[in-house]
């Protein structure tokens, strides 16, 4: 089995009070992440793709909670499969940081301002392996080299406010390496950076990937991110993955209506660009879905079947699965 | 983090913290010093009744003819004594349910919550009063009612900024790599939350002094012969006529204390918040 991680049937929930069901803000997610992948995960604001990313680490924060039925399983590195909805808050903590770490979207603020560089990359360490001072120290000083850090030596010293979101982006890096971990997760990583950070980080990150044999979660709403970086992606919309393949056929043929809509909206430099597409409409609210398909109202080919019944995901062509009533030769209904 | 001695740096280049620093290290001399600097001691009877302030009694007499001038000497060791210790229990106390509650949030915070929004529903007054009667008079049980009546303020402000605290993003970093709970909570929670604390912790002095001084007027503090600045201006109602100066005295420093404690705290908060610089 290659499989490191297998999403199945996912879904977090929001409780609304005693009297009201819970919101679904994910529903229905089944993600596979092989070894040594690099899965991309794109979709725009508040459809669910960062929490989905916090579920795998059990960092879901009050008052969201998994759905029923929601499975998560990970490959340990000593080969045993855990199930991580089933795990304890101590377990959990192990899993976190050693097998499986994160980098988030805003390096300024991801770092404590009260503790030196040096200080925030070994607390990492701290938890998982016992070291001494020493060793901790040139662990962290072995490590901020690996990420291309200038003046490591004295970097280590520095608070996060002297450095620049870029420094501080790969000392993110660093410290969500140290532990060499089977998963990163990477919550748009770049987003706060400007454009050549941006691919000085990506390079960065698809470096490290080769040499430690990491699996990476690159979680974004840049296609242009996903294209540099990824092999697999999955797209989502309103809390439910819309389409997921390898990312030839995501951008030369996609299948689906939304993300088609999403790669014709990228600004592309070179050739006399018309003015910009969008997307009509909003993303409807969680709670608010209709029956039908979640994109309907939004979508240029929308059918009577769409504003009814919900398309259920499925494969469209050999590992390309696409949630529409457009593809369903065989169609299929969601049975919710 | 600032240290405390940087802390002290800043507070006295504002001129604010300076007249704040300043005037509370007098009153803490004044204390500290009383019995070398009282000419009587508080509870003699050493002159006429009700003198007027002359150069012997420089604030005069009371009705049994004790100098007034050592009394709130030796009062402001009541005074500043209650408001420590009254504050330390409030702020020990709060301190841990704020973090608890803010923390795990939950029924473990609505319980706790709910606890302290009952206490915070009486009056201050009320409620210290009620929980001496409960405990009998004296000095310790008005510092413990004192203590209590100021813990749910306390545990709110740490509750707030724990939670606001929560949602940084170094807080969820330190748990993506697997810090534990305690940890998370020492090493980066709790830095956010000295500043809104030690701000709140002046407040409560100023609060809690006046509350002993009330409380002592109505008889339920410090009792006589013991001199306290409320007890002093309790006793004095009586010959407000006769000898206002009872009454002007004992005032005049209750005033004057509290207002130092406010301007330190005021000038505390500007120090400790980073968001008033640049």
């Amino acid at each position: 089995m290659d499989h490191l991680l297998e999403i199945r049937n996912l879904s977090i929930e929001l409780p609304q009070g005693r009297r009201k069901p819970p919101v679904k803000l994910v529903e229905g997610v089944d993600l596979t992440v092989r070894k040594k992948q690099n899965f991309g995960v794109v979709g725009e604001s508040g459809c669910g793709k960062s929490i989905t990313c916090s579920s795998i680490m059990g960092l879901l924060s009050f008052p969201l909670s998994l759905g029923q039925g929601s499975s998560i399983r990970f490959q340990q590195g000593d080969g045993r499969e855990v199930e991580i909805t089933g795990l304890s808050k101590a377990e959990l903590r192990k899993l976190r940081g050693r097998d499986i770490s994160m980098i988030f979207q805003e390096p300024m603020t991801a770092l404590d301002p009260m503790y030196t560089i040096e200080e925030q990359i070994c607390e990492s360490l701290l938890f998982h392996a016992s070291l001494s001072k020493a060793e901790m120290h040139d662990a962290a000083l072995e490590m901020l080299r690996k990420v291309k850090i200038p003046r490591p030596e004295q970097i280590l010293k520095d608070y996060p406010h002297h450095l620049s979101g870029g420094m501080l982006q790969r000392v993110m890096i660093a410290i969500a390496l140290i532990n060499n971990p089977r998963l990163l997760i990477a919550d748009e990583p770049t987003t706060a950076l400007d454009v050549t950070i941006q691919a000085q980080i990506l390079d960065l990150m698809n470096e490290l990937r080769e040499s430690y044999d990491t699996s990476v979660i690159m979680i974004t709403h840049d296609l242009g991110v996903i294209a540099e970086t990824c092999e697999e992606v999955a797209v989502f919309y309103a809390g439910q993955v819309v389409e997921q393949s390898d990312v030839n056929t995501i951008f030369h043929a996609p299948a689906h209506p939304y993300t088609a809509g999403l790669l014709r909206s990228v600004l592309s430099l070179g050739g006399a660009q018309q003015e910009l597409y969008t997307i009509q409409g909003t993303v409807p609210t969680a709670g608010n879905f209709s029956v039908g398909c979640r994109f309907a109202d939004r979508c240029e080919h929308c059918m009577d079947i769409c504003r009814n019944r919900a398309p259920a995901l499925s494969e469209i062509s050999p590992g390309h699965l696409c949630r529409c009533w457009l593809h369903a030769d065989t169609p299929k209904e969601e049975t919710a | 983090m600032k240290r405390f001695g940087q802390i002290l740096r800043e507070l006295w280049r504002d001129p604010m913290g300076r007249i704040g620093m300043l005037g509370i290290f007098l009153v803490i001399l004044m204390a500290v010093f009383a019995p070398q600097l009282s000419h009587f001691g508080p509870e003699k009877m050493v002159g006429l009744p009700k003198a007027p302030p002359s150069s012997e009694f420089w604030f005069g007499t009371d009705n049994y003819g004790r100098d007034i001038f050592s009394r709130i000497l030796y009062g402001a060791r009541v005074s500043l004594q209650v408001g420590i210790i009254a504050v330390g229990i409030a702020a020990t106390a709060g301190y841990v349910l704020g973090l608890i509650a803010g923390y795990f949030e939950g029924w473990v915070d609505r319980v706790i919550m709910c606890v302290m929004d009952i206490f915070f529903a009486f009056p201050s007054i009320l409620l210290a009063i009620f929980i001496s009667a409960v405990l009998g008079r004296g000095l310790v049980n008005t510092m413990i009612a004192i203590g209590i009546v100021n813990i749910p303020v306390f545990a709110r402000t740490v509750r707030a900024s724990v939670i606001s605290a929560k949602g940084l993003e170094y807080v969820q970093n330190a748990k993506s790599v697997g810090v534990r709970t305690g940890a998370i909570l020492i090493r980066h929670i709790s830095p956010n939350v000295v500043a809104p604390f030690t701000v709140q912790a002046t407040l409560a002095l100023s609060s809690a002094i006046l509350t002993e001084a009330s409380m002592s007027f109505l008889g339920l503090g410090i009792q006589p012969p013991d001199p306290s600045w409320g007890s002093m201006l309790s006793e004095a109602r009586t010959f407000m006529e006769q000898a206002p100066w009872m009454a002007v005295f004992p005032a005049l420093f209750i005033i004057v204390t509290i207002l130092l404690f406010n301007i330190l705290g005021d000038s505390l908060r500007d120090v400790l918040d980073p968001k008033l610089k640049l």
